[in-house]
């Protein structure tokens, strides 16, 4: 199970939960893992996001393997100049 | 200058060669969005709004119909409908639909046989508007009584009983900031303001548009992004995106503001009335100005806490910015993001708002979000140190963000180079330099997180050995010449055996564009990938044709050797043999690579500034200026210290000068390069750099991206500087010379 | 409506005739009517040097000059900086120099350096960026671009 850690913000969609145990092998699974937990994340997480993985910031790169060790984040989605 | 052994081992990795489109650059040859023309051309002229908020009653073109030479007219009944999100306010920006929602919003377009007679033709529309109450100033925008700039934008994260104009809205953070507060020593919690600026490009945008009734297409135009700009046609015009193929120019800057379309859509929708004639559309500085992508004005309020010896227990920061009439163009997150990146903070929380404005539709510029939060964090900073009287270096150092401590965002930094930044300024000798009457220096350090993104790339050889690459990023500054080092240096084989091709989008797989300092870490990093296949297959065919295991076989030199004394005793198979023979042994060799790329590796950057300001005048001259960045690895160091100087120089005109300034009627006063005002050569002294490496193992070479970084740490550096040289805190950018003289009058 | 005046002037040394309605520029004219489309248009307003040509050999904004002003005149452009096929040093230490990123100011620049180098060959740092102060670049910060022009200036009074 892979923790993931979720902005505060998120909060209201997650019944308080900001740290969600997650059974994914990548990014793109734990994303659909988050959602089926919590559906209403879904509009945010189709928006667009971006995870950091063990400090790698992951945009957009759903085949990101992730390890039951890796220490996982949701950010703001990257919008670059 | 550079630090002299920037690079070990490797062989053109680190060298300065000439790059290759140099002598198009300097002879003018180079091809640029306006240099452009085909048979049968058309040229465009759109009307725009000189309202800030308006609705639009009635358009009426006859007039204009009249005009010998005109053949074509668009309004926003020439686009489908239906469009949803992103792909709406693409459409919408493109044109204005019942609204017009700023002072420059196109309205109508037309195309004629020349240009003077495109411009004459839409000064003959008629337009009826029924004027709307309209706000520019983010704050006031926010108000519960401020005019409303669309109903219903706001998205499932803005709490309830928000007013409209407010459309998204974050929160994030960690730890006990009330504890952290009561911890500190001193706590100050100040407002910081800046105002919009545009990224100044010097070449306007440009296109020629060509569309058929059958749905296929070509577009000629600079961008930065030729994929970004086929989806964003396409999903606008109602196209498929494969028959529409988009060619990129040469690109005369571009710094995000040309990642996305602006009237470009509007090319096409023209060339397909006119019956697929190919249409020009050139935009006037003052088009570029009233109807590109400016970034956000912010208004930010910061609070943070600090012991006596510098050590920071607690911060928090309400960033409240604007994007312009369109929703999520504001960079209140990546803001966020970057505001205490710099710091190991125990308790930290952010907040921030993204709000509409009857401004244009705002913009990637440079880091966008970044600069703006360093000037707000790194200002309060430096007061809390003043008011302790510590070293803001020292603070930096006692606080900096390093391998293994928790980022302010949340996730644990990897291996980072601020504290080398840090240390590599404290030791320049530019902070030896006595500083006379009414001169200050100041300092601040600033974060760029970076991007990897999608990725395609093909490399072939050539019968005679040599090599060509075709990449999906075009060249802003001199990237070209890094592809070649890095293929040089896969390949063993000479630099100037590599021609860099940038490509349409007909050639390769889609490509993120040239943004998120992302070229020399991606589109490097798939090189060398697609490099690495075409050294297998190399090795491969001399394998065949010694007879022994293609494992046996090592590459080196551009070269293929047998392993070792056992696997058998052969001359090397150069890459020219192997050119040579290939249709025979086999077939062309080439490589290839797609992929989406995450793990760029951040760079952080620390400046010192030295100032001088005149006390009769109120105006700053920048005596000295040193940038201080990690690059990770310099592929070739002449492009890595352009853009920290490009930074520092577009970083400091933001905090001197650039401005976006709005009249009561809400209209752009400011439309031209006269009064909107960027640093010319007079204005600024050498810039000095150094260049940090502290590689990335993300990347073959190490390398990690620099050319966002280096325009954040200039706004709240010379901020501090201009405090330093007359005890005066200015917290509303620009600081120009009427605010200043301001500020000095006032205390005595 | 067809209300084209007829032109003759000398290009790069070259003699040239167009033909262009009274409202174009002269930069208008290079640009379209003569092909020549190293000479670039930034601004329009005269504010930002990327249309810099000389007339008669004084630096001009080819914006703020009408097409039918040339007639009679001597343009020099960016295309006639090089000798055939040999750069004019400018060109080359700009190069050497990285002194160009996106390169669309460079012709501008490269014009007004020459004709500052032929009135003055040793101009100090100030003295240079006072010249240049009406070619605007947002890529390079200018450093390198003075120093390419202070080498340039080194190097063509050795050959001298």
């Amino acid at each position: 199970m892979a923790e993931v850690n979720l902005w505060s913000g998120l909060r209201q969609f997650t019944d308080g939960e900001l740290v969600v145990n997650v059974k994914a092998d990548t990014v793109g699974k734990m994303l659909d893992e988050l959602i089926s937990i919590y559906p209403n994340l879904e509009p945010i997480i189709e928006a667009g996001v971006s995870v950091a993985v063990d400090g790698e910031m992951v945009a957009g790169a759903d085949h990101t393997p992730i390890k039951p060790e890796s220490e996982i984040f949701l950010l703001q989605q990257f919008k670059g100049g | 200058m550079a630090k002299d052994e920037l690079s070990n081992n490797f062989k053109y990795i680190g060298t300065r060669p000439n790059r290759p489109d140099g002598l198009d650059k300097v002879t003018g040859r180079a091809k640029y969005g306006a240099d452009f023309n085909v048979p049968n051309m058309l040229h465009a002229a759109v009307l725009r709004s000189p309202h800030a908020h308006a609705r639009i009653i009635k358009i009426d073109t006859s007039k204009a119909e009249a005009l010998s030479g005109v053949k074509a007219f668009v309004t926003r009944a020439d686009f489908p409908d239906g469009l949803k999100g992103e792909n709406f306010y693409l459409q919408e920006n493109t044109i204005a639909g019942d609204r017009a929602l700023y002072d420059g919003h196109a309205v109508a377009a037309v195309a004629a046989t020349s240009a003077l007679a495109a411009k004459d033709a839409i000064k003959l529309i008629e337009i009826e508007y029924e004027l709307l109450p309209h706000v520019t100033d983010v704050d006031e925008a926010m108000k519960p009584d401020a005019p409303v700039i669309r109903e219903g934008a706001q998205d499932h994260s803005v709490p309830e009983g928000l007013p409209p104009n407010i459309v998204s809205y974050m929160d994030f953070g960690h730890g006990d900031l009330e504890v952290g507060f009561s911890d500190a020593d001193l706590v100050m919690e100040k407002t910081y303001k800046t105002e919009a600026a545009h990224q100044g490009y010097i070449e306007p945008h440009a296109c020629v548009g060509q569309l058929g009734q059958d749905g296929k297409g070509e577009m000629w135009i600079c961008t930065q992004g030729q994929w970004f700009i086929r989806k964003m046609c396409a999903s606008v015009l109602g196209l498929e995106a494969s028959q529409l193929r988009v060619t990129p120019s040469e690109i005369g800057g571009g710094f995000g503001g040309k990642t996305t379309i602006f009237s470009e859509a509007l090319s096409l929708a023209l060339s397909r009335k006119a019956g697929g004639r190919p249409v020009k559309l050139v935009m006037t500085r003052s088009e570029v100005l009233r109807a590109t992508g400016p970034t956000a004005s912010a208004s930010m309020d910061v609070k943070i806490g600090m012991k006596k010896n510098g050590k920071m227990t607690a911060a928090s920061a309400v960033f409240r910015m604007q994007g312009g009439a369109f929703p999520g163009m504001a960079p209140t997150g990546m803001a966020l993001e970057c505001a205490f990146a710099n710091y190991q903070l125990p308790a930290v929380h952010h907040t921030g708002y993204d709000v509409l404005s009857n401004r244009p539709k705002s913009a990637a510029y440079r880091a966008p979000g970044s600069p703006m939060a360093a000037f707000a964090v790194e200002s309060l900073v430096d007061e809390l140190c003043r008011e302790l009287n510590l070293d803001p270096i020292d603070v930096r150092l006692l606080n900096g963000s390093k391998e293994g401590s928790k980022s302010s965002f949340g996730p644990t930094f990897r291996r980072i180079g601020l504290i080398e930044t840090l240390e590599a300024a404290k030791s320049h000798p530019n902070l030896d330099v006595e500083l006379g009457p009414n001169q200050g220096r100041g300092i601040a350090s600033g974060y760029w997180m970076n991007h990897g993104g999608e990725t395609s790339i093909s490399m072939a050889l050539g019968e005679d050995g040599t090599v060509t690459l075709s990449i999906g990023t075009p060249d802003i500054g001199g990237s070209r010449a890094s592809m070649a080092l890095m293929v040089s240096e896969t390949l063993g084989i000479p630099y100037e055996d590599v021609r860099v091709n940038v490509v349409e989008t007909g050639s390769l797989g889609v490509n993120e564009p040239t943004h998120g300092s992302r070229a020399t870490f991606a589109t490097g990093k798939a090189a060398v990938e697609a490099c690495n296949g075409a050294i297998k297959e190399m090795c491969r065919r001399a394998a065949d044709k010694w007879g022994i295991d293609p494992e046996a076989i090592d590459w080196f030199d551009g070269a293929a050797h047998p392993s070792g004394p056992n696997a058998g005793d052969f001359p090397p198979m150069t890459i020219k043999e192997i050119g040579r023979r290939m249709g025979r042994t086999g077939g062309p060799i080439s490589g290839h690579h797609a992929t989406t790329y995450g793990g760029a590796g951040e760079s952080f950057g620390t400046h010192v500034v030295d100032v001088e300001v005149d006390p009769e005048t109120g105006r700053t001259t920048i005596l000295r200026y040193l940038v201080v960045q990690d690059a990770g690895r310099a592929i070739h160091p002449s492009y890595v210290e352009g853009q920290f100087q490009g930074g520092a120089a577009q970083g400091i005109g933001w905090a001197l000068n650039e401005e976006y300034i709005y009249g009561d009627d809400g209209r752009l006063q400011n439309a031209g390069f006269l009064d909107y005002r960027v640093p010319v050569a007079s204005d600024l002294p050498m810039i000095d750099t150094i260049i940090v490496e502290v590689p990335s193992d993300n990347h073959p070479f190490g390398v990690r991206g620099v050319g966002e970084t280096g325009i954040a740490p200039p706004l709240p550096a010379i901020a501090n500087a201009i405090a330093d040289a007359t005890g005066k805190r200015l917290r509303h950018l620009p600081i120009s010379p009427p605010k200043v003289l301001k500020a000095i009058k006032e205390s005595s | 409506m067809m209300n084209n005046m007829h032109v003759t002037a000398k290009v790069n040394g070259d003699e040239v005739e167009f033909l262009c309605d009274p409202r174009e520029t002269l930069l208008d004219v290079l640009r379209d009517r003569l092909n020549l489309t190293g000479t670039k248009e930034g601004c329009g307003t005269g504010d930002c040097g990327a249309c810099t040509v000389t007339v008669d050999d004084r630096l001009v904004c080819s914006c703020l000059m009408l097409g039918v002003e040339a007639s009679g005149k001597s343009i020099g452009t960016i295309e006639g900086m090089a000798e055939e096929d040999t750069l004019h040093p400018l060109q080359k230490k700009f190069v050497e120099h990285a002194a160009l990123q996106c390169g669309i100011c460079t012709p501008g620049i490269l014009v007004a350096a020459k004709n500052l180098l032929e009135k003055n060959p040793d101009p100090n740092e100030e003295q240079i960026r006072y010249w240049l102060a009406g070619n605007l670049c947002r890529c390079t910060g200018y450093d390198k671009i003075i120093r390419a022009v202070q080498d340039a200036a080194k190097e063509m009074r050795e050959a001298s």
